[in-house]
């Protein structure tokens, strides 16, 4: 799923002053699985906003509405003749559900209510961790089914750097070197003679730094 | 045991703490409420292993929102006894009477009675 | 062994001499005399000077830029580059400007992670890592081609080395690591400075079951203590660095003003020791912000007067 986590409400504060009828729309998918933008995360900031403003003295209108999904067009229509009644949005989708919003509805400012942060796991309840970081081109055949680009600091193709130390990363002992990982469940494999192969020089065109990027199915389009 | 308590304070029973959902604090304060105090079964005594726990997570996350919007965080609390300790309820009962009186009332009631008149 | 380049330290190496290199950090600001300064300080004792690329990712002066200052001195760098802040063009681009100075010897380091430096907040490039660094100037070098398969004109000739650490763990792959290092085209180590003598030792007789030290220099890396401190920092706080409690307790067993010469005593009888080590075929002195006393420890080790390798040649 794609992490986020909630923005401070002070924060929030801040980006939504000046509107007076304020929708905050929530996001059934990732977010509500993180527990960042879902329906009851919408309820509180809705009722923390409003008390907020009351106690201002402000007469500030905030509704609530969590769509299935807000990175398709579908769901997100489904506001489409009740979103002039607002003069902002606050969005808890990811980035993406922020920006495909804002696309949708040229003229409505729409305000981020989280941060995104990575592509992830529910590692135990309240903890997350990231697990891709969307290169374009999978190696983890080649790894131990472990991923050296997301789960290692410098993203070493041939790790373990020399700072791998008790099976931690060397930039802080509380997280787990990745190459550490990948060896061990080589071994496991039987496969640890694998680690010997020479990664190649990696095609990163694939990955963020070859540019905003696209996937196009002829074969599904209508 | 026929012990008095404030007469200010309204109940709402619930099967277990781990039922209060933050959104249920957050309302009450927004009904105007002045404080709003759960009470738990002691720790590790929970019947659900982690009612009483979860309660208190809740209770800790209402107090930073209520703090950080200005109503003041110290208004929901987390009290833990067991059903037998009446003279226990009693006393947190007093004490949280005692703290909300020193607070005064609830901002949100007054800016809603500012509103309507 | 034949010599692939005019690396004067390759030469060296090739005659069986053991080796001296040591390193020399660049300054944070510009002036070139405090880089000058140090290696005029050790010229005479050492085959060749490193000069680290910006170490523990605090920003310095260039490693190239003093690389330079070295070479119009007469006396022979070995460059240190870390993959971690600029990108295969411009890695290539140094490369080749190294090349231009006739700068004969690379040390292909993946660098330290920025969080430890002055700049935590900043990116990190990792475009390449060490072992592709390595094949990416062997390429340059042997086939005289770009990474992106064009000719270079007038490809460098560089002398090809890495960094090795028998400490770190998980300690099974760290012989397989070496190996994996070769394969790409590493043709000297100097490894993570040696405190733990017998683990070393250990890493050898692993590397020596796989011939490897037939197949690639290895200089073994010291650092001497300067004080008790400074001991208990790096065997507590530098990672990958493994400092054995003996080691700790000797340099706190003495006097305060007596540490310093412990610390050059225990690095004199590393020396003498590893000597003795098949497979070790020289010595990596790393004396931080010490360097005045690498003649001392040369000469104590037995390792002085250099020979000459233009005698050899």
């Amino acid at each position: 799923m794609i992490v986020a986590k909630q923005k401070p409400i002070e924060e929030i504060i801040e980006e939504t002053k000046g509107y007076k009828k304020i929708l905050i729309a929530g996001c059934n998918e990732c977010v509500t699985v993180c527990e960042a933008g879902g329906k009851r995360e919408v309820a509180v900031l809705a009722s923390a906003l409003r008390m907020y403003f009351m106690n201002q003295g402000k007469d500030v209108k905030i509704d609530e509405v969590t769509l299935e999904r807000q990175c398709d067009h579908e769901y997100l229509e489904e506001i489409r003749n009740t979103i002039d009644q607002y003069d902002a949005v606050i969005s808890l989708a990811c980035g993406v559900g922020v920006q495909f919003l804002a696309e949708k509805y040229m003229q409505m400012p729409i305000l981020p209510g989280v941060d995104t942060c990575f592509m992830g796991v529910t590692e135990e309840r309240g903890v997350w961790t990231e697990r891709c970081q969307g290169c374009g081109q999978c190696i983890l055949a080649r790894t131990g089914g472990i991923c050296p680009v997301s789960r290692c600091a410098k993203r070493l193709l041939n790790g373990p750097c020399g700072g791998s130390t008790k099976g931690n990363c060397e930039i802080n002992k509380d997280l787990v070197c990745g190459w550490q990982l990948i060896i061990d469940r080589l071994k496991e494999l039987d496969r640890l003679e694998d680690y010997e192969k020479l990664a190649p020089i990696k095609d990163w065109s694939t990955e963020r730094a070859g540019g905003p990027r696209k996937v196009i199915r002829e074969d599904v389009q209508l | 045991m026929r012990l008095q308590y404030p007469s200010n304070i309204k109940i709402v029973s619930i099967p277990c703490t781990g039922k209060v959902d933050l959104i249920h604090l957050l309302s009450s304060f927004e009904k105007g409420a002045d404080g709003v105090y759960v009470l738990g079964c002691l720790e590790r005594e929970c019947r659900y292993e982690k009612g009483n726990l979860r309660a208190r997570k809740r209770v800790e996350q209402a107090q930073k929102i209520l703090e950080s919007i200005g109503i003041g965080g110290e208004r929901v609390q987390m009290y833990n006894l067991s059903s037998s300790e009446a003279p226990r309820f009693v006393r947190f009962a007093n004490e949280m009477t005692e703290k909300i009186k020193e607070m005064g009332p609830n901002p949100i009631k007054i800016a809603m009675q500012k509103k309507a008149a | 062994m034949k010599t692939k380049t005019p690396s004067k330290l390759e030469k060296f190496l090739a005659a069986g001499h053991l080796a001296v290199t040591s390193e020399c950090g660049p300054p944070r600001g510009s002036d070139a005399a405090t880089i000058t300064k140090k290696a005029e300080m050790i010229r005479d004792y050492v085959d060749a000077i490193n000069i680290t690329d910006n170490q523990t990712s605090v920003t310095r002066l260039s490693s190239l830029a003093s690389c330079i200052h070295l070479k119009l001195m007469g006396v022979e760098p070995t460059l240190q580059m870390v993959t971690r802040d600029r990108n295969r063009i411009a890695l290539q681009s140094d490369i080749l400007g190294a090349a231009s100075f006739d700068i004969h010897n690379i040390l292909c380091l993946s660098g330290d992670h920025q969080q430890f430096g002055d700049c935590p907040q900043g990116q990190n490039v990792f475009d390449l890592d060490s072992m592709q660094l390595i094949q990416t100037v062997k390429l340059m070098r042997d086939e005289g081609k770009f990474l992106g398969g064009d000719e270079i004109k007038r490809p460098p000739q560089m002398f090809i080395g890495a960094a090795a650490n028998p400490f770190a763990d998980p300690f099974e792959i760290r012989v397989p690591r070496l190996a994996k290092k070769i394969a790409a085209g590493v043709e000297f180590i100097q490894t993570q400075c040696i405190y733990n003598l017998d683990k070393f030792e250990l890493w050898m007789k692993l590397v020596r079951d796989r011939g490897l030290h037939e197949k690639v220099y290895i200089l073994a890396g010291v650092t001497p203590f300067k004080t008790a401190g400074m001991a208990k920092y790096m065997k507590n706080r530098v990672p990958g660095m493994d400092v054995p409690d003996e080691v700790v307790e000797r340099m706190s067993g003495v006097p305060k003003e007596k540490q310093a010469e412990e610390g050059i005593n225990i690095c004199v009888e590393t020396i003498q020791r590893l000597k003795e080590c098949e497979g070790v075929k020289g010595f990596h002195i790393m004396a931080i912000e010490w360097e005045e006393k690498v003649p001392e420890i040369v000469e104590r080790s037995g390792l002085y007067p250099r020979p000459r390798p233009e005698a050899d040649s």
